[in-house]
């Protein structure tokens, strides 16, 4: 095991992947003689060429669309955004092209392709560049979706999504680039569709994916320390295919949870998961599911009013006593 | 059709491929005609963009490249399918939504695919398949092939972000991609020049440093040599080109739409008929002495035989099992 940043553990799943089969290629903003707007691919130009590690200007709908034509062709684009915010100017390739080709094609034309890059909030970019997209990409038929809050995690599901034959959706973070955590050597592949208890408990689930993972680890040891209640944390890493198995196994040993995202509460991915709990343990709840989400509202630029838009340890405790009645 | 045998064999072969151009065009329009019936009794549903008035442009061009080359399209692509080789009762089979269609009936008009001819598609929204063709040229530079992408569009997804995007790219990257734009003059019901500042789409070329030609898109010869030379410069330095093929649509722009009124009148359809793309060859052909008007006749008899069978094999074929439905949403591991 070595300990690397999260960033560190992309670049690796990226330079192995490239080794491995010449047929992937990474493309996007200051990928190559910038060395990546976030340094996740230091060396790869020179250790691969500018035919493999592509420059491109701003212009996300061209360069996504390049890169799902390149996969129609046969390769294995990797896509970087320098943000998912400014990804939704390519929303129409990942929606119209990459998710429907192979349906409407009846299942001729595949689209291995990657797209990825930082999600949701840093620290006071303000509205435009602050925002969670994880709910409107995991609503498309056709697209994979996996959000790693770990280096581990970071690497292994990089590595499956480039070989996946489907178009995925692997949703980073700016404030987890700079994480560090134990990667297994050689060979490691996370799969797709499948969550992580990421601490066990007894009392609580904590549902979570992404930056929020760390959030409710900080809250369960409060919990833990403070309270003497033992929450169990479920990393869902990917959010589509959902891994709705362990959600409802999860919640049938602790018969109370509480799901964390960074996005907005209205059609939430937590929407998505208290679904799951209603329709397939409704008989082990013994209390009713809350979220906790940004605040319903564009993130504010002041520290102090982020701070209260974001979700924190202190509203998952919170959201945790109410739901064991302790207040 | 005597005459053919006297011709030296340079000119026999032109010959031949003049008469086949113009049976894949007859073909089109025979094809484009049973479907705008179907369309009326209700067989065929959701929209449906016929290509008469524009088969050469499709025949011209298609004949010009390699079966190894890359086609892709707009939601306007029957004939490009055809001219393709996509047998019709595939392609008709898709139109009635059936099991048997080249996209298994889940695709329906705008999306015709044949992977096995690298036909890419059939793409519904207006310009966005265009970046999709630089992308299909990346690959084939990538790879170290010399194989081509041509990509057909309309004049009005000029005025989208994405054609100046996929243009620009693939000039910086130099990939070897035919851009052929079919200017058939207007976008629905909206003429071009209320809606575009520059209304010589070629010009757009000189923004990205790119060859540009524009084309007389109602002589399927002038559209064959054009894209033979911007397939040449694609062969040989990956050099994009930008096509602009004047065109006309006789049609409505789908069958939901009047074929004029309030945005063309009736005198301007029936002026631009007279430079009809298929009547033009055929007067050719026969004033060269390579078909007599029984060969024309018998021509015709042909495709319209098998724009018959194309329609009793759609409305045999089966509607696509149940288990469709779900069936391709991802490739199973």
């Amino acid at each position: 095991m070595a300990t690397l940043t999260y960033r560190d553990a992309l670049n690796q799943a990226l330079r192995e992947e490239m080794q491995r089969d010449p047929a992937v290629f990474l493309m996007g903003e200051e990928v190559g003689v910038y060395q990546g707007a976030y340094k996740v691919s230091r060396g790869l130009l020179e250790e691969f060429g500018p035919m493999r590690v592509v420059d491109t200007p701003i212009a996300e709908l061209g360069f996504a669309g390049i890169g799902v034509g390149a996969a129609m062709a046969g390769l294995r684009p990797v896509i970087e955004f320098m943000t998912w915010n400014f990804a939704v100017l390519a929303l129409d390739q990942i929606v119209n092209s990459a998710a429907k080709i192979l349906y409407e094609s009846g299942g001729q034309v595949p689209v291995p392709i990657v797209f990825r890059g930082p999600n949701g909030a840093a620290l006071q970019l303000a509205a435009q560049h602050s925002q969670a997209w994880e709910a409107w990409l995991a609503h498309i038929p056709g697209l994979k979706v996996v959000a790693p809050a770990t280096p581990a995690d970071a690497k292994g599901l990089l590595k499956s999504a480039i070989r996946d034959d489907n178009p995925v959706i692997v949703l980073e973070g700016e404030l987890l680039y700079n994480v560090k955590g134990e990667v297994p050597d050689g060979e490691h592949l996370v799969p797709i569709g499948k969550a992580d208890v990421k601490r066990p408990g007894r009392d609580v689930t904590v549902i979570c994916h992404s930056k929020t993972v760390a959030i409710a680890l900080k809250a369960a040891e409060q919990l833990a320390e403070q309270e003497g209640v033992s929450a169990e944390v479920l990393d869902l890493r990917s959010l589509r295919p959902l891994d709705e198995a362990a959600i409802v196994a999860s919640v049938a040993h602790t018969n109370r949870a509480v799901v964390v995202e960074e996005g907005w509460p209205h059609c939430g991915i937590g929407a998505q998961v208290v679904d799951v709990i209603q329709r397939e343990a409704f008989d082990h709840l013994d209390a009713p599911v809350l979220r906790v989400t940004q605040a319903d509202a564009p993130m504010p630029y002041n520290k102090h009013l982020e701070r209260l838009a974001k979700p924190s340890p202190e509203r998952v405790v919170a959201a945790v006593r109410r739901v064991l009645y302790l207040d | 059709m005597a005459t053919a045998t006297a011709r030296s064999p340079a000119a026999g072969a032109q010959a031949e491929l003049e008469r086949r151009m113009l049976r894949q065009m007859l073909l089109i329009r025979r094809f484009e005609e049973k479907a705008a019936e179907a369309y009326a009794l209700g067989k065929i549903g959701g929209f449906c963009h016929l290509y008469i008035g524009q088969e050469a442009v499709a025949v011209g061009a298609l004949a010009a490249l390699r079966d190894d080359d890359y086609v892709i399209c707009s939601y306007r692509e029957h004939g490009q399918a055809l001219a393709r080789g996509v047998p019709a009762t595939a392609v008709m089979a898709e139109l009635f939504g059936k099991a048997t269609g080249c996209s298994r009936g889940k695709g329906g008009s705008m999306h015709l695919f044949a992977a096995d001819k690298r036909f890419l598609g059939g793409h519904g929204i207006v310009g966005g398949h265009i970046p999709l063709a630089a992308g299909i040229g990346f690959a084939i530079k990538y790879r170290g092939g010399d194989e081509v992408c041509i990509c057909f569009f309309g004049e009005a997804a000029v005025n989208i972000g994405a054609f100046h995007e996929a243009l620009n790219m693939a000039s910086v990257y130099k990939l070897p991609v035919i851009f052929c734009c079919e200017n058939n003059r207007y976008g629905m019901g909206t003429a071009f020049e209320r809606v575009a500042a520059v209304t010589d789409v070629v010009e757009h070329a000189c923004s990205y440093d790119m060859a540009a030609e524009l084309v007389n898109g109602m002589d399927v010869l002038a559209v064959y040599a054009a894209t033979q030379r911007a397939a040449a410069r694609a062969r040989a330095a990956g050099h994009p080109t930008l096509l602009e093929v004047r065109t006309y649509r006789y049609m409505g722009h789908s069958m939901s739409d009047p074929l004029h009124g309030v945005y063309r009148t009736k005198e301007e359809v029936e002026e631009q008929k007279k430079r009809d793309p298929i009547s033009q060859l055929a007067l050719k052909l026969k004033e060269e002495g390579v078909l007599d008007q029984a060969g024309l006749d018998a021509l015709d008899a042909e495709v319209r035989a098998e724009v018959e069978e194309a329609v009793r094999f759609a409305e045999a074929s089966p509607d696509p099992d149940p288990a469709e439905l779900t069936k391709h949403v991802l490739v199973e591991s």
